[in-house]
């Protein structure tokens, strides 16, 4: 029995909303243009988790183009670069090269498991806490509350006509608004670059185009999607909504009103009770709709647009303190424990028994909640209540997400620590295959690149094993043929040579002899060899 | 036109076109206006595109654009930016010294991959893509050099070219038709093929090859050398290695004392310029056969 009587007097000390959920279930039709939504600043525990989460985050995105790493003379100090001109990712003191992009393939496969792990268990943590969406939009709103004030009075400037104030407020919020997209916009080519030097140019007008392009493009859509699409971004662009109804299970943690003890939901609670009369805990205060960015009331249900921000919960964690009852009327809650709780509050009569109590799938607005089978005489929940078990986060689900996650993550950091610091490609001439040289020795031309991968420039020597008395020289070199070769690599280069390898006439096996490259870094441990073939003419083949 | 009342549908609050089929109403819900504006916009973008570029065609060309800018155009424009961008290299290429660009890792690479995409275009209608050239013309991948394989020797064959009648200075030899001409009886042919297999280091015949050897001294040594080494200042073959030109067999040996064929190459010098020689110079030097240049 759901009492849907509006009256101005309430429970003492509990601010009532006139609040009403913009993406209300009931009045959701197919295409509506966007009514704007003025989220009330929330206090509490979530909140404060977020403005911390919302620190750090943008602190790590704005900051780290300028940490500054050195690796040497011949390579760049910036911590963190792509380097799309010379095809090389700096990481600290990871360096990858372009073969090496298993390294980010294998990090966006974690990212992947990851995700699929949170969500899992926590349900869209992403969405509410560290999506860049949620992260701008709360730094949007911080600016738009400064300006303009809180829920209340942005709906009063909203609707005022224009004046001298209103203007100057609007005017103060886009300055800022841009300023902030700028910024942001600015710190992202600062990733392909080296910072304090594009700042400089990009201040001055000596940047590239594309820098600018960049730049103007990410200020827009930062300005754009922080400032007026907001929760659309989230409702109708992003895929991630979708898919994670998939994600999701009955043991993850999502937001969830749990009506098993907020129904009946009366204004009057306290004289209802008075009267003898059994009412739940919520007061239909609409502080939870008040302080929703997405625009949704929690009490009806899982939705779509719930990005699971908790500020809900926060709100409403404050009105039951005052009221005297235990915080978690909204909570993150698992669909079982709910379930199970749902079935202890109506004594099944809502259940139709044929799906494991899935409350959802019987509709909830058919069934009659009796507050008396929760609390007892004593005004205590009783026993028979479930609460929030951390352990239904350990099953055998988010066991696999954790070890493949894990799996990954070793082998990545095993990969990194064995990493190559030198490495030899090799290319047989294809065109000719061989040459006959005029006493009738054979040459063969190979094509060999040294890939020095230190911050310092080496000397290789080359030599061959497996391919008697053959002897060697470089293209264009005046030197004489000899048994081995030195090349040189700068730092942090590839070194292409073409070599030339001979092997007199009665020295020859056979048309084809495998024989391999062997290549050591002069003054190092570094060495390693790269298989190859000496080709002849088919008179050789006895 | 009268102004008839706008009638508004019941059950979406929507006004109808007043267009009806059979009792069904059209309602009327436009464009959204973003869209109708980005269309008009594209409109007149596209009218200022076709006065300004190439636009409309036409039987043997299309309208020119008032712009003049063509595809064509940028393309010659961009191929000019990239030759102005290096001339300075190429122009030194041409004031230097061939032993002081192979010296230089930067201007030889930048001449061998210049002589590599002239060869491709050039050369390798005789010489074959890879160099490696066929019977009849020489394999440059070798170090058997007809008139020399040092970069002076191979700058000097390629500007001038072979035994061609349009330059003067181009290498000339010609070897005497011994048969055709009558210098030597078939016999005595066939006693100096025994003679030249047998400084190949191929199967020959003994008695014949004495006959042979004395023929040689007498009517050969004068361009092919003593012990038939060759002698490239008349582009003589060396006839005592591995590499054979025109075929080591007997008839082919035979064919060619009898009535030699001689190998033709037109001067590059006319055709390319004095930095484009070079790059192929040092192309086709650095293919493996390249030698040392002759101490003066």
């Amino acid at each position: 029995m759901l009492t849907t009587e509006k009256s101005a007097s309430t429970e003492p000390g509990i601010e009532n909303f006139d609040a009403e959920a913009v993406n209300s279930k009931e009045k959701r039709v197919l295409y509506e243009a966007r009514k704007k939504i003025h989220p009330k600043r929330a206090v509490g525990w979530f909140r404060g988790l977020k403005w911390w989460i919302m620190g750090v985050t943008l602190g790590i995105y704005y900051l780290t183009p300028w940490l500054r790493w050195y690796r040497g003379p011949d390579a760049p100090d910036q911590a963190v670069l792509v380097d799309l001109a010379n095809r090389r990712f700096y990481f600290f003191f990871i360096e990858i090269w372009p073969h090496e992009f298993f390294f980010v393939a294998g990090m966006l496969v974690m990212a992947g498991i990851g995700l699929f792990l949170v969500t899992s268990t926590l349900g869209r943590a992403w969405c509410g806490y560290a999506c860049p969406q949620t992260v701008w939009v709360d730094l949007y709103l911080v600016v738009e509350r400064y300006f303009e004030g809180d829920r209340n009075a942005r709906i009063k400037l909203d609707a005022a006509p224009w004046s001298a104030s209103k203007i100057t407020k609007r005017t103060f919020k886009h300055i800022v608004w841009i300023l902030i997209g700028f910024a942001t916009g600015g710190a992202w080519i600062f990733y392909f670059a080296d910072t304090p030097t594009l700042a400089i140019e990009f201040f001055t007008g000596q940047a590239a185009f594309v820098a600018y392009a960049t730049v103007a493009i990410l200020t827009a859509t930062t300005y754009v999607f922080g400032g007026f699409m907001r929760e659309q971004v989230c409702t109708y662009m992003c895929p991630w909504p979708r898919i994670q109804a998939a994600m999701l299970d009955e043991h993850s943690l999502t937001v969830t009103y749990n009506d098993w003890r907020g129904e009946p939901r009366d204004r009057h609670a306290k004289r209802m009770r008075a009267a003898g009369e059994y009412v739940g805990d919520c007061v239909d205060c609409n502080a939870c709709v008040a302080v929703c960015p997405m625009g949704i009331d929690i009490r009806d249900g899982q939705q779509m647009e719930c990005i699971t921000c908790a500020l809900c919960i926060d709100a409403c964690d404050g009105v039951m303190s005052k009221l005297g009852l235990e915080k978690g009327l909204i909570a993150y809650t698992t669909l079982e424990e709910y379930g199970s709780n749902m079935q202890l509050a109506t004594g099944g009569n809502g259940d139709d028994g044929d799906d494991g109590g899935n409350w959802l799938a019987d509709g909830i607005g058919s069934v009659t909640i009796r507050p008396q089978n929760i609390r007892g005489s004593d005004g205590k929940l009783v026993d028979a209540v479930k609460h929030t078990d951390l352990r239904s986060l350990l099953r055998p689900r988010t066991i696999i997400y954790t070890a493949i996650y894990a799996a990954i993550g070793v082998a990545l950091l095993w990969a990194l620590a064995v990493r190559d610091t030198l490495k030899v490609n090799l290319l047989h001439d294809r065109n000719p295959v061989f040459t006959v040289l005029s006493d009738g020795a054979i040459r063969n031309g190979y094509e060999i690149k040294i890939l020095n991968m230190t911050g310092e420039s080496r000397s290789f020597l080359v030599t061959v094993d497996g391919l008697p008395g053959a002897t060697m020289k470089t293209s264009g070199s005046a030197a004489p043929e000899s048994r081995s070769l030195r090349i040189e690599a700068r730092a942090d280069k590839l070194q292409a040579s073409r070599i030339f390898v001979r092997v007199p006439k009665d020295r020859i096996g056979g048309s084809e002899t495998d024989f391999a490259f062997k290549i050591l870094a002069i003054g190092g441990s570094d060495q390693t060899t790269a298989a190859a073939k000496f080709e002849a003419p088919s008179i050789f083949d006895k | 036109m009268s102004e008839k009342e706008k009638e508004i549908d019941e059950s979406s609050g929507i006004e109808t076109t007043g267009h009806e089929w059979d009792g069904i109403k059209e309602l009327n819900n436009p464009l959204p206006r973003w869209w109708l504006w980005t269309f008009y916009a594209a409109i007149v973008f596209s009218i200022g595109y076709i006065i300004w570029y190439p636009a409309i065609p036409l039987l043997n060309a299309s309208t020119m654009g008032i712009s003049g800018t063509t595809n064509r155009g940028i393309l010659s424009e961009q191929l000019k930016a990239v030759e102005e961008g290096r001339r300075a290299t190429v122009e030194k290429l041409a004031a230097s010294d061939l032993e002081v660009i192979r010296a230089d890792a930067e201007l030889s690479r930048f001449a061998a991959a210049g002589g590599s995409s002239l060869f491709k275009v050039y050369c390798t209608q005789c010489h074959g893509s890879g160099a490696s050239g066929s019977p009849g013309y020489p394999n440059l991948n070798d170090d058997d050099w007809l008139w020399g394989g040092d970069l002076e020797s191979i700058y000097t064959s390629i500007k001038h070219g072979i035994r061609n009648d349009v330059d003067d200075d181009t290498r000339d030899s010609l070897m005497p038709s011994f048969g055709a001409d009558g210098l030597l009886e078939a016999a005595e042919i066939k006693a100096v093929v025994e003679y030249v297999l047998q400084i190949s280091d191929l199967e020959f015949d003994p008695a014949l090859a004495q006959t042979g050897r004395q023929l040689f001294a007498d009517n050969c040594t004068s361009c092919h050398g003593e012990n038939g080494k060759g002698d490239r200042e008349f582009g003589g073959p060396n006839l005592a290695d591995s590499i054979v030109l025109y075929g080591s067999d007997r008839a082919s040996l035979r064919a060619q004392i009898n009535k030699p064929k001689h190998g033709v190459m037109p001067p590059w010098g006319d055709k390319l310029t004095e930095a484009g020689v070079k790059q192929l110079a040092i192309y086709v030097h650095g293919l493996g056969g390249g030698e040392k240049a002759k101490a003066e």
